[in-house]
């Protein structure tokens, strides 16, 4: 059965500003790219996500308006069910909101369908995980390769950029490694390679330092800050860690499906 | 990639791919077994069957025997003048009887006739069914008794004077007046000399003389089984007493087939056998070739219709009437062994199903993730039932093996089956006369309405076709799909939110 929503991604504006002006040093908050000032890569407008438990309706997002600019390092911080998971969902596009509207740069993804939700993933943003997320059974290199989703990229192209983004991440001689035979750090980075490989707009990191130790946190850190400078990425850090919430240029909070913002 | 995550996840995962792999290797081996048994104990059937009717044979006609029509059995009657006497007073006698086999029914040759008008007949031949016996002993001097008493033969006294001193009698088989008798008996098939594309010796080959020639219509000639030949110690250019007359033997013919013999152990011209059985166009069932194999089925119709007192049996009609060990080993594997494959084969698929659904669910954060960063839910699909499918493929390259040693080891042990072929008839106690064992040579009916035409040791060999091979391969492949397209389906039903999960 063909899904009403299996349809390609729908342009609703047309932005008149491409050009994405970095701050001079992460940590730099600029209030005008809340609302303005460069081209936004998120429009949140009004989105609610409700989900029935147990006869019961639980609301994890409750009319959340929000923007993020592109190339903007935003940390969210809240409580244990507060509705973090949720916004990554959308901000992802893991899952549709109940209500509202999600537009990724001039893409609107609460209409879209599936294939073509998961094309966006695919092409336009990387994930890293808590947990690190790679598939045990493959080497470091294979992990990193696994993000070539649609396999229309020549196996050399894919090689080389495989290389280059664990070279990139300061893995390039454990290529042929399993994630068994590498440190919690190390897997990090390999899951970070994954994420950075196919180019992405938009990188979401959800606890990427959970699981690491102080020190491995700041490496994997520094890491993040680094590749958000180099490339221009747009970066949103879900985290309970307030060290590395404060190393974001905006900080929101969230709590009880609702967004405010922190500050600097 | 594909490749490299498929034989990774395999290798990873060994045990449940070896169970898996096991499960259907063995039901795999099964098939192949069962099916080649299968066909090994159609084979023997086959060969049983056309022992007696001859190769090319799709149809036979014959009449059902009414009960009691054989009345009261072969009877031998001896004059008083029958028999040489010797020198000590005992009497040699010898009689031969051609009749109708016990059970067999005659009817007119005209069916021949009406046989071969009927469409869809490609050749016709008729047989007759005979059995000779014959008796032959010695009987003692009965006159010394006689001679010495008074009273025997008058017509008032009836019987021996108690009262006389009457002399013992002498000479006879063991001089003291005993007596000895033998009864020999074989079957006799008459048949057209000219017919040589459908009948009973379509499946012999001539070991010595010659075989029949249209000109030996009506000619005292015979042609012999091998085994009987053997046995009775003749040869061709010898005689022998077939009814009242002595017929020459042009010929000794073998079963094509190793393991069994010919129908009939003599076999005369048609018009010759009716004559010295005094069943003038008498037949008991005529051999059909079908001109088509795909319509036997409608050309038994037209028979019955044309023949409708008659019996017309198909090739598969007549593999009920094989007995025996054979018959048992057909029903055996015929209901047990299908079944048994098909439990197997099922309980084989299950057991896939359920692990690669298990293995699925033990993946939700690897498919999770993967949909995260891209993956299609038609990728996913693919890998998990690329999954299944090589672990169905060996699964299956396993149990051919394992199937084809099982069917070496049959063919190797070669279990002989003893088998019996029998016209069956109408009546009370039908079924009663099926005998076992005993190469070659036919028997008569006993109490039970039913007449063995040929009786078999047939030793089991089973063979190995391609098509069972790509059978077995074909249910391992749709085992492994079937596996994969549930286990793919599961997946492809996971949210991709589950990667996320660890989130507070």
């Amino acid at each position: 059965m063909t899904d009403a929503r299996e349809t390609s991604i729908r342009s609703t504006s047309t932005s008149t500003s491409t050009s994405t002006a970095l701050p001079a040093s992460p940590g730099e908050t600029d209030p005008t790219t809340a609302s303005g000032g460069t081209a936004p890569m998120y429009t949140l407008t009004a989105v609610t996500k409700t989900y029935q438990q147990k006869k019961r309706t639980v609301t994890a997002l409750d009319g959340v308006d929000l923007v993020i600019p592109a190339g903007q390092m935003v940390a969210v911080q809240g409580p244990t069910g507060g509705g973090k998971s949720t916004l990554l969902q959308m901000l992802g596009a893991l899952d549709r909101p109940t209500s509202g509207t999600v537009q990724l740069g001039d893409s609107e993804l609460s209409a879209a369908g599936d294939r073509a939700l998961a094309a966006v993933r695919a092409r336009e943003i990387g994930f890293v995980f808590q947990g690190f997320n790679l598939v045990p059974t493959l080497t470091a290199a294979e992990n990193v390769e696994t993000a070539f989703a649609d396999g229309s990229t020549p196996r050399a192209d894919r090689r080389a950029a495989v290389e280059a983004a664990l070279a990139s991440v300061g893995l390039a001689e454990r290529a042929d490694h399993l994630p068994s035979e590498l440190s919690g750090g190390q897997q990090q980075r390999v899951a970070i390679a994954r994420a950075l490989v196919k180019q992405p707009t938009v990188l979401l990191a959800d606890e990427p330092t959970g699981s690491l130790d102080e020190a491995t946190r700041d490496e994997i850190m520094d890491l993040l800050e680094g590749v958000w400078r180099d490339r221009g990425l747009t970066l949103v850090i879900v985290t309970h860690d307030s060290a590395v919430a404060r190393r974001a240029q905006r900080r929101l909070r969230i709590a009880g499906g609702t967004v405010a913002e922190l500050g600097s | 990639m594909f490749l490299t995550y498929l034989l990774r996840e395999l290798s990873n995962r060994r045990k449940q791919t070896v169970i898996i792999a096991a499960g259907m290797a063995l039901a795999i081996a099964l098939v192949i077994v069962v099916s080649g048994v299968a066909a090994g104990v159609k084979n023997a059937q086959s060969s049983v069957l056309e022992s007696v009717y001859g190769v090319g044979t799709d149809v036979t006609v014959t009449q059902t025997a009414e009960p009691g029509a054989d009345g009261p059995g072969q009877r031998f009657a001896f004059g008083s003048g029958d028999g040489t006497t010797a020198d000590d007073g005992s009497t040699e006698v010898a009689q031969s009887t051609l009749s109708a086999a016990r059970g067999a029914a005659t009817f007119d040759s005209s069916a021949l006739t009406t046989v071969e008008g009927v469409d869809g007949v490609a050749a016709a031949t008729a047989t007759l069914t005979l059995e000779n016996s014959r008796f032959s002993g010695t009987l003692p001097d009965f006159s010394q008794g006689a001679a010495g008493g008074a009273g025997t033969d008058d017509a008032t006294g009836g019987g021996t004077d108690a009262g006389t001193q009457a002399a013992p009698p002498t000479g006879g088989a063991d001089g003291a007046g005993g007596s000895a008798f033998d009864v020999d008996q074989f079957s006799v098939t008459g048949l057209d000399p000219a017919a040589d594309a459908v009948g009973p010796l379509t499946s012999a080959s001539l070991v010595d003389g010659r075989s029949f020639t249209a000109d030996d219509a009506g000619a005292d000639v015979v042609v012999l089984d091998q085994t009987y030949a053997t046995s009775a110690e003749l040869a061709v250019g010898d005689t022998l007493s077939v009814g009242d007359a002595d017929v020459t033997v042009i010929g000794v013919v073998a079963s094509t087939s190793s393991d069994a013999a010919t129908a009939s152990d003599v076999y005369l011209p048609l018009d010759t056998a009716q004559a010295l059985s005094g069943l003038t166009d008498q037949i008991s069932d005529v051999s059909v070739t079908a001109a088509s194999a795909s319509g036997i089925d409608a050309l038994k119709a037209d028979l019955q219709t044309a023949l409708p007192d008659a019996t017309v049996s198909t090739q598969s009609d007549l593999a009920s009437s094989v007995s025996g060990s054979l018959s048992t080993a057909s029903d055996l594997i015929g209901k047990l062994g299908t079944w048994l494959s098909v439990v197997v084969l099922a309980a084989a698929f299950l057991i896939a199903i359920l692990f690669t659904v298990s293995g699925v669910s033990r993946r939700t954060r690897e498919f999770g993730t993967l949909k995260a960063i891209g993956w299609s839910n038609a990728r996913i699909t693919r890998q998990v039932a690329g999954e299944s499918l090589i672990t169905g493929v060996v699964g299956g390259v396993a149990g051919v093996a394992v199937g084809l040693l099982g069917v070496l080891v049959v063919n190797v042990v070669a279990p002989t089956l003893s088998a019996a072929a029998a016209a069956e008839t109408a009546g009370p106690g039908a079924g009663a006369a099926a005998g076992e064992g005993g190469a070659g040579g036919a028997g008569g009916g006993g109490f039970g309405q039913q007449v063995v035409q040929a009786t078999a040791d047939v030793a089991l060999h089973v063979p190995v076709t391609p098509s069972v091979v790509l059978l077995a391969v074909g249910l391992a492949v749709a085992g492994g799909l079937l596996a994969g397209a549930v286990g793919g389906w599961r997946a492809s039903r996971l949210r991709p939110a589950e990667a996320l999960r660890s989130v507070a």
